[in-house]
């Protein structure tokens, strides 16, 4: 809350307030860090789509951006690493009225937890993905990711990353997801958007956040948290329907960001009640 | 919609002994991974869940399938997985975080020989000690070890009642050849069967504390969507289940979840005793291992030696009073299970030096014969 000096004057509430557990700020992002700007995108999609707040849950993984269902105040799991996509199935077929948000960083997603992923995109679960991605192991050090880009320095690749990073999208596209867009932290509304469309609907959604991690990638990489922003802001080539498979992230140009894939398949809690409990209508 | 429990008698083996058991108990959720000699449980609770209003999903591993049921029981249904000594490994890391979010859950695991991929479809109980310790951290834990297919039923009953009581998990501890054992199961009728369910929070919301415990040191659990806005993580946590990095916050935590247990120990342990009020001799035994042991005491008491035996229907937490109890009235304790010495090291502690203890263990893979137990008692009656 953001209280005026002149008493006179009202405190002024952040438009937000009610769905941050505000007796838990400060929070633990460094500064430079994307992933409250990706935290924010989120919670103003939630309060965008008009659901009430009771209707929702948040799964976290472990890592910096697994601490995001920490400070959301709704129903909220920080789970074990790796596992909050299994987690939220568990919630998702347990009880199909709820809306499952899952947010959590690329390492925990796509490294540790990416069986869980392709699993959970095959089986369309009717869940909505919110990676915040930031090319590394923020929280543990600075360590090689799945998405770390070749080449990068990180604590456990000195001499630069020799292994080919996944490109998000197209692994959530063969996988079967039905919704994708990838947006950066800088580009809020339209990450805010994409996220409270995938919210809106039913099946496996998938939202990449590209996030800066000044602290542990920028610094190896010199890259300053600014720079890793101009980059997004100055190099970003905004293509709307894009093929997943040109979406790899090339040093050559700067990402590719949109809403890319939005396909109506029914979701597997629709299918198994449809199969195995018809009498329920 | 078919009937929730199959009254009536039956001539089922143990696994879908255990499935019946489940759903009785109330159970309506299930996230499984199949693994010999476990399987039949997830076959059988696949099509029986669903016809009673219930959920089963086959996960893409036992990681998925541990996790995917402590997401279920935060739904506020009874769930349940099935597994066997292989995959109970891989779930320890979850189990970990279903004890310490004083998660309630049922994990069955149906023992085959190990180590690693060892005897599948052979039984074993060499997994107790990874029943209690197989998670990091300091935890206790609840495990039933049923001697039979009825008991499969049973217990699973008493698993899902003890876990709903105290927020944690609960394991049974069966075998293979008690899992894959056909006899008669009776299935009472659904009025007599007493089931539990975890306590439910009242009164404002806004003053709610996730873990403030009741009188029995349990807390009281909401589910999502019932507006308390609660927030579960498995990092050390203060009673609004905020996580604290302190020495303090440590304590108290640690002190619940292992408080709820140790304190309320009367009430959870069960054991069974046999033929011990006059017994020179006692046979400490459980699971498929009673079975065998029951007929080494009946045999032994005609050849003139004075057995009798403490089958342990819980295992964990340890009946240590029923153990040190017999040390002082018995002059010799066996224990007769089928790995190379994990519980019989337990009773070994609780008689302290008091009496000599044996262990009759097992490589795995068969039962221990009735003769290799009377044999232990000679030895130990001549000595």
């Amino acid at each position: 809350m953001i209280r005026s000096a002149d008493p006179a004057v009202a405190p002024t509430v952040h438009p937000l307030e009610d769905l941050v557990r505000m007796d838990r700020i400060p929070h633990i992002w460094c500064p430079g860090c994307g992933t409250g700007s990706v935290f924010t995108a989120c919670l103003t999609a939630i309060k965008q789509t008009g659901i009430p707040y009771d209707q929702f849950a948040m799964v976290s993984g472990i890592g910096c951006s697994g601490r995001g269902a920490g400070y959301i105040n709704i129903d909220s799991f920080h789970t074990t690493h790796g596992r909050a996509i299994p987690f939220a199935t568990g919630i998702k077929m347990a009880n199909p009225k709820l809306n499952v948000i899952v947010f959590s960083g690329d390492g925990d997603l796509f490294a540790i937890g990416g069986n869980h992923f392709i699993h959970a995109a095959r089986r369309n679960m009717d869940i909505t993905v919110v990676c915040v991605n930031n090319l590394t192991y923020g929280m543990t050090g600075g360590q090689v990711a799945a998405t770390t880009p070749h080449n990068a320095r990180s604590s456990t690749t000195v001499m630069g990353n020799p292994e080919t990073p996944f490109n998000l999208p197209l692994l959530a596209y063969a996988a079967g997801a039905t919704y994708i867009a990838r947006w950066s932290m800088l580009h809020a509304r339209d990450l805010a958007d994409a996220i409270a469309a995938a919210l809106r609907r039913r099946g496996f959604s998938f939202i990449e956040a590209l996030s800066p991690c000044p602290v542990n990638y920028g610094r190896r990489n010199r890259e300053k948290a600014i720079d890793t922003l101009r980059h997004y802001q100055e190099k970003a080539i905004i293509k709307n329907g894009a093929h997943p498979a040109e979406l790899d992230m090339s040093d050559a140009r700067g990402p590719i960001l949109g809403n890319f894939l939005d396909i109506e398949k029914p979701t597997h809690d629709e299918i198994y009640k449809r199969m195995y409990r018809p009498e329920e209508g | 919609m078919t009937s929730r429990v199959l009254t009536g008698e039956h001539f089922i083996n143990g696994d879908i002994a255990c499935a019946e058991g489940a759903i009785a108990a109330g159970c309506t959720f299930f996230g499984g991974y199949p693994i010999t000699p476990a399987t039949e449980v997830a076959e059988h609770i696949s099509i029986r869940l669903p016809r009673v209003g219930g959920t089963f999903i086959q996960m893409e591993d036992e990681i998925a399938a541990m996790t995917s049921v402590l997401g279920g029981a935060w739904t506020g249904a009874k769930s349940m997985t099935a597994t066997s000594g292989p995959g109970f490994s891989l779930m320890m890391e979850t189990i970990g975080l279903a004890v310490v979010t004083e998660t309630p859950c049922v994990v069955v695991n149906v023992q085959r020989a190990g180590p690693s991929t060892g005897l599948p479809t052979q039984g074993a109980q060499a997994d107790m000690m990874q029943a209690r310790w197989g998670s990091h951290g300091d935890y206790e834990i609840i495990a039933v070890a049923p001697a039979s297919p009825q008991e499969m039923f049973d217990l699973t009953i008493t698993a899902f009642n003890l876990s709903e009581a105290y927020r944690t998990p609960v394991f049974i501890m069966s075998d293979e050849i008690v899992g894959h054992m056909s006899e008669r199961v009776v299935i009472p009728e659904a009025g007599k069967i007493r089931t539990v369910s975890r306590p439910r929070p009242a009164g404002r919301k806004d003053r709610f504390r996730l873990y403030r415990p009741g009188p029995n040191g349990v807390a009281p659990m909401p589910a999502i969507g019932d507006g308390y806005k609660i927030h579960v993580t498995g990092l050390t946590h203060d009673e609004k289940g905020y996580p604290v990095m302190s020495v303090e916050t440590q304590k108290e935590m640690i002190e619940r979840i292992t408080g709820k247990i140790r304190n309320n120990i009367d009430d959870i342990v069960m054991t069974e005793s046999y033929r011990l009020s006059d017994a020179d001799i006692a046979v400490v035994s459980y699971g498929v291992s009673a079975r065998t042991s029951f007929t080494a005491v009946d045999e032994a008491r005609k050849r003139g030696i004075r057995a009798g035996m403490l089958r342990l229907v819980t295992v964990w937490p340890f009946p240590e009073k029923q153990i040190r109890a017999l040390a002082q009235k018995v002059k010799g304790i066996i224990t007769v299970e089928i790995n190379m010495g994990q519980i019989s090291r337990e009773v070994e502690r609780c008689a302290a030096g008091r009496v000599p203890t044996i262990g009759v263990g097992h490589h795995g893979g068969a039962i221990i014969p009735p003769e290799a137990v009377i044999d232990a008692m000679e030895k130990e009656v001549m000595r």
